[in-house]
């Protein structure tokens, strides 16, 4: 009989708006390594966020039994005195601390009188590191350190915290092959010393690689739980219930004629912006006009930084490749060269970077191309009302009035308002970058129709979307990209949710 | 978030709801209008219940003809420091070196014209000249190199004070010719004549009542055109019959003392070429969008640095036109002049509603936020109040406004 520590029953989690967890189950054996797949979206992260006490008992229906006693948490600091600690994608270091300071921040290590026993705390940082196989001298500061050993470092300041059940969201998202394999193989040495881990991964080769189970989530519902040990659920198994959703029949009509080429990027490289390594790696796309293109790609892939890199080089550095607007080769340096070249993009963090939050409809509706409500510098406040009132008419932005405040709006109805942004510059092809990410049916639904009749203006669009059931609606032709290279590209007829998912996870080599 | 579900009629703020809910356009609903306006409408009354507060423990004294003069005296070059001031606020940035600004532009003009024998108005162009290029420096650290303003300011405050200890020598320079001192102590008087009072002064007050009529008229117009929501008519004649009434009040004060001031001219015509230009021009708007959202400005093609660097170089050159108001208003250069000018103008800016993390901001906010100092100051010391105590209730009055934006921020429930 299998030894549960944890277990989670009957998790539903709702936001304004949105059921984010739905009824969701998960039991995990003691000492095992356990995978958490779905797509973006799917509700993994806010499953395991429940689980660390991000969000604290009471906000979320259904129980949570932890080594055989139920237990309700108020916050991170009572589920990593249970032994649950979580390390997140992006990681939560201080740079400019020592690893040795890292690993005992909030635990720090008391000598007499209270204050820290830094001899003590630099001797069980090293040892600490030796376990997790990282030779570094404990006093170095984490800056110095690559992704790879940061991420290490992470794992120790868990250890240091007598963890029982490690949670690692992505762990492998930002690591090269070899860092990967690294940790891939600290995993088994834990898993070894009974320590039980919990893996949040794309990454499908390592999760056939090293999980010993995998649970399967999908719009916010368990789908299966496979037990891996047999070997013999194959990449293929785990993709059919990542995806395996009816299509509804949730997407408008249209007729698709594709004319002339409008955008055209050759050999396009994009540098991270800190980092030694090429985020977007030799791409090559184009757009005609009155075609939906799509690209598909799992998190990490270089999506939002391709795109952003086009858009007047507002990510990256070093970026090289050429662009081509209507076959005539254009520099745009910055981003007013790219809107003037009638490039437009819209964000995938609409609050972060495309809203002003504090200021009306209006105002925002303007931003892009007040110069066109402007004569010598002088703004026509009347005419910048009469265009914001008729963005609100045919985007049906509801609000009472376009002197609303932005931040009060709803997700769809800012999503609009983003989007009349852009169409104000007039554009030729827009960028649009998760266009329907946390917005309701309905609003997606009036996004969809937007998108049609914009290409029905003879516009090109090209959508970035981690749903694979909205790109498989909504456009003429879809590009993959995994791991900054275009893997693929098909036109909308050959296209599954499989074959589209085994490409966006394809890899250089197999790890592991 | 708890909103009352009445789904019929009344737009609630509530986004949840949006898309179910019916719509309206019209008159817009006076308690919205109210709460939405909460911060700006609540300085106003802060001016007026202050005002009226010293006037009653003054006997008066504090609303007489020669006081009303004298504040405006006293506290026109903070004024116009922190219209330059609330405008680098709004861009999300801070100027701390105003003060030193002001020393210096004005030990400039000083040198050029008392102890080199210029012409007056060569001491005040190159005074103006000097604040430009301080404020360029400024702007050039802090748009192109990226070095946060709080440091570049602060090193400029050490900076241009050493500056205006150079070049004076380390001593005070006075007196200034005639003409010089006119421009902080000269009147308009007697143009038009009148028997004990000034007629001209009521003339211009007339006006200035007709002007904000007739363009609150035209304004109003243009919304019916354009069909967005206006406030009711009698409202409406409210609003311009009192403003009209305290502008005349305040002309008739200052007929019946010396006067217009000519530095209350030159502060109105500031306050109305900068009301206008962060309402209504592209500079403005783009300075109100980086501060607002410094990623979704970049991201709309806003040439950011550009728009940093202007702020900066507007705000010396304001600084310079305080400098000569001071050095005039002072008649001569002292070195330690303008200390502290700059958290005075900080001081008006963020009392007048502006927020500390930008994006957020009026010229005439920051010119209400700087009476509200002024008529305290006077006022204490009309009373004779312990200069420490002054210090005391000025400090706990900035502390109590942004405490009260802070609050009434988390009120609206704004996102983020």
């Amino acid at each position: 009989m299998d030894d549960t520590i944890l277990e989670m029953r009957g998790i539903t989690k709702r936001f304004p708006g949105v059921t984010a967890l739905q009824d969701v189950s998960l039991a995990v054996r003691r000492g095992e390594i356990h995978a958490i797949c779905g797509e973006n979206g799917a509700g993994k992260s806010t499953l395991m966020k429940v689980l660390s006490g991000v969000y604290p008992s009471g906000s979320y229906d259904g129980e949570v039994i932890f080594d055989g006693k139920p237990v309700h948490f108020r916050g991170i600091r009572d589920s990593e005195a249970h032994g649950i600690v979580i390390i997140h994608q992006e990681l939560a270091l201080v740079p400019y601390l020592s690893t040795a300071e890292n690993i005992f921040l909030g635990n720090e290590r008391r000598g007499r009188g209270g204050l820290i026993d830094w001899n003590r705390a630099n001797a069980d940082a090293a040892a600490l590191l030796e376990s997790v196989g990282l030779r570094e001298n404990p006093v170095t500061p984490v800056i110095q350190l690559g992704v790879g050993k940061q991420q290490l470092v992470e794992i120790a300041k868990a250890l240091s915290k007598q963890v029982k059940l490690l949670i690692l969201d992505e762990p492998t998202a930002a690591l090269n092959d070899v860092d990967s394999a690294h940790l891939l193989a600290l995993l088994r040495r834990l898993r070894e010393r009974g320590i039980t881990c919990i893996m949040i991964s794309h990454k499908l080769n390592e999760i056939t690689a090293i999980a010993d189970s995998t649970t399967v989530i999908r719009d916010g519902r368990t789908v299966e739980t496979l037990d891996m040990r047999s070997g013999e659920v194959t990449q293929e198994r785990i993709i059919r219930g990542m995806v395996g959703r009816d299509l509804d029949s949730f997407y408008p009509d249209r007729v698709s004629n594709p004319g002339e080429e409008v955008l055209r990027i050759e050999d396009w490289s994009v540098r991270h912006p800190t980092q030694d390594r090429l985020v977007v790696e030799r791409v090559d796309l184009h757009v005609r006009a009155g075609e939906v293109v799509g690209i598909a790609g799992l998190m990490g892939a270089g999506r939002t930084e391709l795109a952003m890199s086009v858009f007047g080089r507002s990510y990256g550095r070093d970026v090289r490749g050429r662009l081509f607007v209507r076959g005539r080769e254009v520099r745009a340096r910055t981003v007013a060269e790219a809107i003037d070249n009638g490039i437009a993009y819209v964000t995938e963090d609409r609050k972060r970077f495309g809203l002003n939050l504090i200021d009306d409809i209006r105002r925002n509706v303007s931003a892009a191309a007040l110069g066109k409500l402007a004569r010598l510098g002088w703004v026509n406040g009347n005419e910048e009302i009469k265009v914001a009132e008729q963005s609100r008419r045919d985007l049906n932005i509801k609000t009472p009035s376009v002197m609303a405040v932005v931040g009060k709006l709803s997700g769809g109805n800012q999503q609009k308002v983003v989007l009349s942004k852009w169409l104000f510059t007039d554009p030729d092809v827009l960028i649009l970058d998760e266009p329907t990410r946390g917005i309701d049916v309905g609003a997606k639904f009036e996004i969809y129709t937007i998108i049609n009749r914009l290409v029905a203006d003879g516009k090109a669009v090209i959508v970035i979307s981690s749903e694979l059931p909205e790109l498989l609606g909504m456009c003429d032709r879809i590009y993959t990209l995994s791991a900054g290279r275009i893997t693929g590209e098909m036109p909308i007829g050959m296209a599954t949710q499989e074959n589209l998912m085994e490409l966006m996870t394809k890899d250089k080599e197999p790890v592991g | 978030m708890t909103s009352t579900k009445n789904p019929s009629t009344r737009p609630t703020a509530s986004a949840d709801s949006a898309p179910a809910m019916a719509l309206h356009t019209g008159t817009s609903d006076v308690r919205t209008l109210l709460m939405s306006n909460l911060r700006q409408s609540g300085i106003y009354v802060a001016l007026v219940v202050i005002v009226a507060l010293f006037a009653i423990l003054t006997d008066g004294v504090s609303l007489s003809p020669g006081n009303i003069t004298n504040i405006i005296l006293q506290y026109s070059y903070i004024l116009v420091l922190a219209i330059g001031m609330v405008i680098v606020i709004i861009g999300g940035h801070i100027d701390l070196s105003v003060g030193s600004v002001v020393a210096l532009t004005g030990s400039v003009s000083a040198v050029l014209v008392i102890r080199q024998g210029q012409p007056w108005w060569v001491g005040i162009l190159a005074a103006l000249a000097v604040g430009v290029a301080v404020g360029a420096w400024h702007g050039f650290w802090v748009a192109y190199v990226g070095i946060p303003a709080f440091i570049v300011t602060l090193a400029g405050m050490l900076l241009f004070r050493g500056l205006t200890l150079r070049v004076l020598d380390n001593i005070s320079l006075s007196p200034f010719p005639a003409e010089y001192q006119q421009v902080a102590a000269g009147f308009l008087n007697g143009l038009i004549g009148g028997q004990g009072y000034d007629a001209f002064t009521l003339l211009i007050g007339a006006l200035a009542v007709a002007g904000y009529a007739v363009s609150g008229f035209r304004t109003r117009l243009a919304r019916i055109r354009y069909q967005q929501p206006v406030e009711s008519f009698p409202l409406f004649v409210a609003r311009v019959v009192a403003v009209g009434a305290v502008i005349m009040y305040f002309a008739w004060q200052l007929a019946h003392a010396r006067g217009l001031p000519i530095v209350l001219i030159i502060l109105a015509a500031l306050v109305l070429v900068y009301g206008l230009l962060t309402r209504r021009t592209v500079f403005g708007r783009q300075v109100y969008a980086i501060g607002g959202n410094l990623s979704a400005a970049t991201l709309s093609g806003v040439k950011v640095k550009t728009v940093n660097f202007w702020m900066f170089v507007n705000m010396g050159f304001l600084a310079a036109i305080a400098g000569v108001i001071y050095s005039s208003r002072s008649n001569g250069a002292q070195p330690a002049a303008g200390n502290m000018f700059e958290l005075d103008a900080i001081a008006a800016a963020f009392i007048g509603g502006a927020a500390v993390t930008g994006g957020v901001g009026t010229v005439v906010g920051a010119m209400v936020g700087g009476l509200i100092m002024a008529v305290m100051s006077n006022g204490m010391q009309l009373m004779g109040v312990d200069q420490s105590l002054q210090s005391v209730v000025k400090g706990l009055v900035l502390l109590i406004a942004v405490a009260f934006d802070v609050w009434n921020k988390r009120r609206a429930g704004t996102a983020r």
